[in-house]
């Protein structure tokens, strides 16, 4: 996915004379064409970002759409405040990359696992929060960050994914997509569990389970109304994210439908239980062990069902 | 001409700024006051014969960037720009209150604000990226960030140190109000960051020390910018602290003093300021 982002990056800044890519000594194979190409808008910072970020407002004040680029929480975690004081507070049109989210740097550790990003880029005013599940929603929400004038986060994966969609979706910033239709059940996926959605939704429509699935690739702007309508039509609804479960998707869909109210639903949220693994492995190992595999999420749904 | 002479519209400014700034925070209740003291002379400088602005238009392209990384200097900042006329000076009269205009640290909601800062060791960095831009597009606007010294504590600045002269930025500018207080006690006691010029010479920035209350010094730091082609500047201000108001002058409670309408008045006596001055 990281590849995706940085081809579609790279055909974007060669339209735009203003797009700039401010990064924090990191990208190896994968930066080097833009580089190359735009070398007066291509900045390494070294390994400093909060560095890195204040001098992407600064560029980004001056009428610039300037990337920001690091893995897992250095982008975001390691200069919280500059993202808060510095891009969100001036609106500067920064568009934040965090390569590698969830735990796609499964056994690197718990330094690299990328679980509170969305709860916390959520919480900053003006910040919009994207995550794409697939590599179309890579490319699109790309091209869809350099249209939105202000601050994005964008948590990209790594390698290794797939494309999901079967046809390209008319992708909008706050406009869920709903990839299968169904009315027993919803499945509200974001990222890294997208394909995991759709793999238990095959597994529970043989079953005879009619079983939506929405991708929610937008979680801030939040689309509210996919979710009140999937309340209204289905009797259960599972938010699932490679993230701790409080107030990343899970918590921004518990808000829209606490405040919706006189709603006859199950809902539960999926992902890390509000812990930091002990446990050394992949992302398919960790999910295992942390409770939110294929396998535990179908019990769970057995045990609501 | 006497030197005095010579300066006298500096002089008179810088006093200004002072009067202005502690009726603000006797009015506003407020502290940080020491800081705002010991930068009332570089302000001056600043305002009155390096900085190109247009106070009537304060995002003119053409304009220089000035930055004041030290945030909690406000009440001094806001100063000078009413005086200019970046905003009205009945303004200040509510600093730090409920319905006004100007907070406690500055903000870019302010005419004149370029950038909000308060936490420290941010205003170097989007410095820099102004400095970048200018660069890029060949603009000849400057860019000028006033730090504190207790504010070099904070890491993002040493790596900010580092990149603009990796980048052989001569377009940016620092002055660090070296006042040797900070929060909790003397810089030096509290961590201390000598030989603050030599690490600057050594991570390739031009330095320049000045006495930071002397016009005849501060001018001749600033009569050359850059002050080297190819490399960033640094302008070493060595201040005093709460300068100009006895009481004040070279405290840590400076930071925190709240002036009352008393002291304001003995202030204003010391400062040779009519008291009736209001805002």
């Amino acid at each position: 996915m990281r590849t995706v982002f940085n081809d579609t990056l790279l055909e974007l800044a060669e339209k735009n004379r203003n797009i700039f890519l401010v990064l924090a000594d990191i990208g190896y194979g994968e930066i080097e064409p833009f580089a190359e190409k735009f070398p007066d808008r291509f900045f390494n910072a070294g390994v400093s970002e909060q560095n890195m970020t204040g001098i992407a407002t600064g560029i980004a004040l001056n009428g610039n759409i300037v990337f920001t680029y690091s893995i897992a929480n250095f982008p975001t975690l390691r200069c919280l405040e500059q993202i808060r004081n510095d891009v969100c507070y001036h609106k500067a049109n920064v568009k934040i990359i965090a390569i590698g989210g969830g735990l796609a740097y499964g056994p690197l550790g718990v330094s690299h696992h990328t679980t509170e990003d969305l709860s916390i880029m959520r919480a900053l005013p003006n910040m919009v929060v994207v995550v794409p599940g697939d590599l179309i929603e890579a490319e699109l929400l790309t091209r869809a960050m350099v249209e939105w004038d202000g601050p994005c986060y964008m948590r990209c994966g790594y390698k290794g994914e797939s494309v999901l969609h079967e046809q390209r979706p008319d992708l909008k910033i706050g406009k869920a997509i709903t990839i299968r239709n169904g009315n027993d059940l919803t499945l509200i996926a974001t990222g890294e569990m997208l394909p995991t959605s759709l793999e238990i939704a095959d597994e529970l429509n043989n079953k005879g389970v009619n079983t939506r699935v929405i991708s929610m690739h937008t979680l801030k702007p939040i689309d509210k109304e996919v979710i009140v309508k999937a309340a209204e039509e289905t009797k259960i609804i599972l938010t699932l994210e490679e993230s701790n479960i409080i107030g990343g998707l899970g918590g921004a869909v518990s808000e829209v439908l606490a405040e919706t109210g006189n709603l006859n639903i199950k809902f539960k949220r999926i992902g890390m239980n509000d812990i930091f693994p002990s446990k050394v492995g992949y992302r398919e190992y960790l999910r295992k062990a942390y409770g939110f595999s294929k396998e535990d999420i179908l019990k769970t749904i057995n045990e609501m069902y | 001409m006497s030197e005095n002479n010579k300066y006298k519209e500096y002089i008179e400014l810088a006093r200004e700024i002072r009067a202005d700034a502690l009726r603000e925070v006797c009015y506003g209740k407020s502290g940080h006051i020491g800081s705002a003291l010991s930068m009332a002379e570089i302000l001056a400088y600043l305002y009155e014969s390096v900085l190109k602005y247009k106070s009537d238009d304060p995002g003119w392209e053409d304009r220089d960037i000035f930055i004041l990384s030290k945030g909690h200097a406000a009440s001094g900042l806001y100063a000078v720009l009413a005086e200019k006329g970046f905003f009205p000076r009945e303004w200040m009269k509510k600093y730090y209150q409920d319905g006004g205009m100007l907070s406690g640290h500055v903000s870019h909601y302010v005419p004149g604000i370029e950038v909000s800062t308060g936490a420290l060791g941010h205003g170097l960095p989007i410095g820099i990226g102004y400095a970048i831009h200018f660069n890029k597009t060949g603009k000849k606007n400057r860019v000028f960030v006033l730090l504190s010294d207790g504010e070099i504590n904070e890491g993002s600045n040493w790596e900010a140190f580092l990149f603009a002269p990796h980048h052989n930025l001569d377009n940016i500018t620092i002055i660090i109000d070296y006042n040797k207080i900070q929060a909790l006690g003397r810089c030096e006691s509290v961590l201390n960051i000598e030989p603050l010029a030599q690490k600057l010479r050594d991570f390739h920035w031009e330095v320049k020390e000045v006495d930071g209350h002397n016009f005849k010094d501060i001018e001749r730091a600033f009569s050359k910018i850059p002050i080297k082609k190819g490399k960033p500047g640094c302008i070493i201000s060595n201040t005093i602290k709460g300068k100009g108001v006895s009481f004040l002058e070279n405290t840590v409670s400076s930071h925190y003093y709240h002036i009352t309408e008393e002291l304001l008045k003995k202030a204003y006596e010391e400062l040779g300021v009519e008291d009736e001055n209001s805002f």
